[in-house]
């Protein structure tokens, strides 16, 4: 009796133990959200304590490394926008075709084979793609477009597109597919067609997850770092012209980190102010999407 | 009359049908058209770095260490600093992730905080990899005084992967059916002894296949690192994690980035090596996954 005592008493300790080890290693999302918040936060404080933000958001030039210093995020913000741009203009329509073809035309079989074929593209790392920009798709454009300068815009843009292709495919794809059949059914009872369900019953029905599914594309595309440090170049330029070299926020973030810069120096310092307004940019676009998409499974769950 | 109208009504109706089936073979034709530049992209990038590329690997290559002469360069200390970093990196983040896992889908009962955790681990996944590097900086270089070692890259890169080790685990853990629990809990086992010796067990495979693909992606990424500060010239071999070090991709980056040709060659040789051991975790992944697939009856 009382040796099966302690072995109740044992695994009921045990049992607390293990409950706060596990709330713990469930608390370290929570901490590391806090940390990303405060680590940024730190460092970009120091930075507005000697450039006013004001003159962050608006000068037209970015030359912290140079002698004259120039503080205006602008160009950067500009660089990211202009490639992150291009890859959507393409991205968005093969993104929306290929994910309604898949789910609503092909066959089981079709789909069971394209799906993870696609979402190979997703699996490359981003060196590769900017290999790929700089030494492919940069010469073959030059072909074409002789003006085209050795870094811009519009390779790595391109190339971008089919990295984030797979996000918004594969998310668009799944949302498509997760429509209740019952809209499908009440579409067709009525006399649609087919073509007439998919684009005036399925598609509306799951538009605010197919929206989701291209911002959390854009915001993929915009945090992409090694691709558009390779391909874009180096050059924080206020343009909106795709054939010249343009740098963007993550790549000016490489660019300081692989130099020698001084830790506590202001240098140092816009890292953290870059990196914090790129954060708050992706933050936005996220919690945009994810609100957009717990809509749509909301909805669907009534009708379901 | 009456027969006239109801004739042209008809002949109209064919027509918009008739439009309507060129509507859609145009819709099918463009979607197909998308689906062939999409796999002849990937193609592409495949064929170009493997023409490249593939002449370049040879035992030197593999057991040289970087050099200013192209021909004399290798990846010696790159793999052997990718693999490093991702078993450290693996010990850090599997038990935290299955531990969040266990945690959120066994034991927490729903209310604001696991919603607040849910919400947050979903915005932590769309975090763009470079912020986790700017975070590794700051906190595991330099409050944790960690330095540029491959600790503090196996913690950064650990961060990052954690979000999607959760979801996985969780889905392994979701898919045991819940007579395998009631089950143990009727004869008496408590809840971490039916979690440990129950459940836990048939969700491994689950969960390591997704572990894999985490750990996968990002070793692939050099972002993360090329913030903390991995070196892109290493001519030796890091003994202890807190030994600086450098990996595949960052290495392949420091290549493309020269502007001799002989150079490239050697990126796209460290990139072929990169995308072997990406494809070797991949299948591996996939055969735990068709190998203890279980099928439940109930």
């Amino acid at each position: 009796m009382m040796k099966s005592e302690k072995v109740a008493r044992w695994a009921h300790w045990q049992e607390r133990i293990v409950v706060v080890l596990l709330f713990v290693s469930a608390l370290v999302s929570v901490i590391t959200t806090l940390a990303i918040a405060i680590s940024l936060g730190v460092e970009a404080i120091g930075f507005f304590r000697e450039v006013p933000l004001i003159r962050f958001l608006t000068e037209r030039e970015w030359t912290p490394l140079f002698a004259i210093k120039k503080f205006g995020i602008l160009p950067l913000v500009c660089g990211t926008f202009l490639v992150a741009g291009i890859a959507m203009i393409i991205a968005i329509p093969f993104g929306i075709f290929i994910a309604t073809y898949l789910a609503e035309y092909a066959s089981e079989r079709t789909r069971r084979l394209l799906k993870p074929v696609i979402e190979v593209l997703a699996g490359i790392p981003s060196v590769l793609y900017g290999y790929f920009a700089l030494l492919f798709v940069t010469p073959l454009l030059q072909k074409f477009i002789p003006s085209l300068s050795g870094f811009n815009a519009l390779s790595p843009g391109i190339v971008l597109a089919f990295m984030v292709l797979p996000t918004i495919a594969s998310l668009s794809e799944d949302i498509i597919y997760a429509v209740p059949q019952s809209i499908r059914e009440a579409s067709l009872a009525l006399g649609a067609t087919k073509l007439q369900t998919v684009f005036r019953a399925v598609l509306p029905a799951a538009a605010s997850g197919i929206i989701a599914a291209c911002l959390l594309g854009f915001s993929r595309a915009i945090g992409e770092t090694m691709l558009v440090t390779i391909a874009a170049g180096q050059q924080p330029n206020l343009t909106l012209n795709p054939l010249e070299p343009v740098q963007t926020m993550t790549a000016y973030i490489v660019q300081v980190s692989l130099g020698d810069v001084p830790h506590g120096s202001l240098e140092y310092q816009t890292i953290f102010a870059v990196g914090l307004s790129l954060f708050l940019i992706t933050l936005v676009f996220n919690l945009i999407g994810l609100f957009l998409r717990e809509r749509f499974i909301r909805t669907f769950q009534r009708l379901g | 009359m009456e027969i006239a109208t109801a004739k042209v009504e008809l002949t109209a109706a064919a027509q918009r049908r008739k439009r309507e089936i060129w509507v859609e073979r145009l819709f099918l034709v463009f979607a197909w058209v998308t689906l062939i530049i999409t796999i002849s992209v990937l193609l592409t990038i495949l064929g170009k770095l493997f023409a490249d590329g593939l002449t370049r690997i040879d035992l030197q290559f593999l057991t040289s260490f970087p050099s200013r002469k192209p021909e004399m360069a290798g990846i010696f200390s790159a793999w052997v600093g990718t693999f490093y970093t991702m078993a450290l990196t693996a010990a850090i983040a599997l038990p935290l992730g299955v531990g969040a896992a266990i945690y959120l889908e066994e034991f927490a009962s729903r209310n604001w905080f696991t919603r607040l955790v849910e919400l947050n681990i979903s915005n932590l996944a769309g975090i763009p990899a470079i912020i986790y590097g700017l975070l590794g900086l700051q906190v595991f270089v330099r409050w944790f005084k960690m330095g540029e070692s491959v600790l503090a890259g196996a913690c950064t890169l650990a961060i990052m992967s954690l979000p999607v080790i959760i979801v996985a685990s969780r889905e392994a853990l979701r898919a045991v059916p819940n007579s395998i629990r009631e089950a143990a809990l009727a004869l008496g086992a408590t809840k971490w002894q039916t979690v440990r010796d129950h459940v836990l067990p048939l969700a491994i495979p689950g969960i390591l296949t997704g572990t894999i693909l985490a750990l996968s992606r990002a070793i692939g990424e050099a972002a993360p690192l090329v913030t903390i500060g991995a070196l892109t010239f290493v001519a030796f071999l890091p003994k202890s994690p807190f030994d600086p070090f450098t990996v595949l991709p960052i290495q392949a980056y420091n290549w493309v980035s020269r502007p001799q040709p002989e150079f490239h060659y050697n990126a796209a040789a460290a990139l072929i090596v990169l995308l072997a051991l990406l494809l070797l975790m991949n299948s591996t992944a996939i055969y735990l996954r068709n190998r203890y697939q279980q099928r439940w009856r109930i």
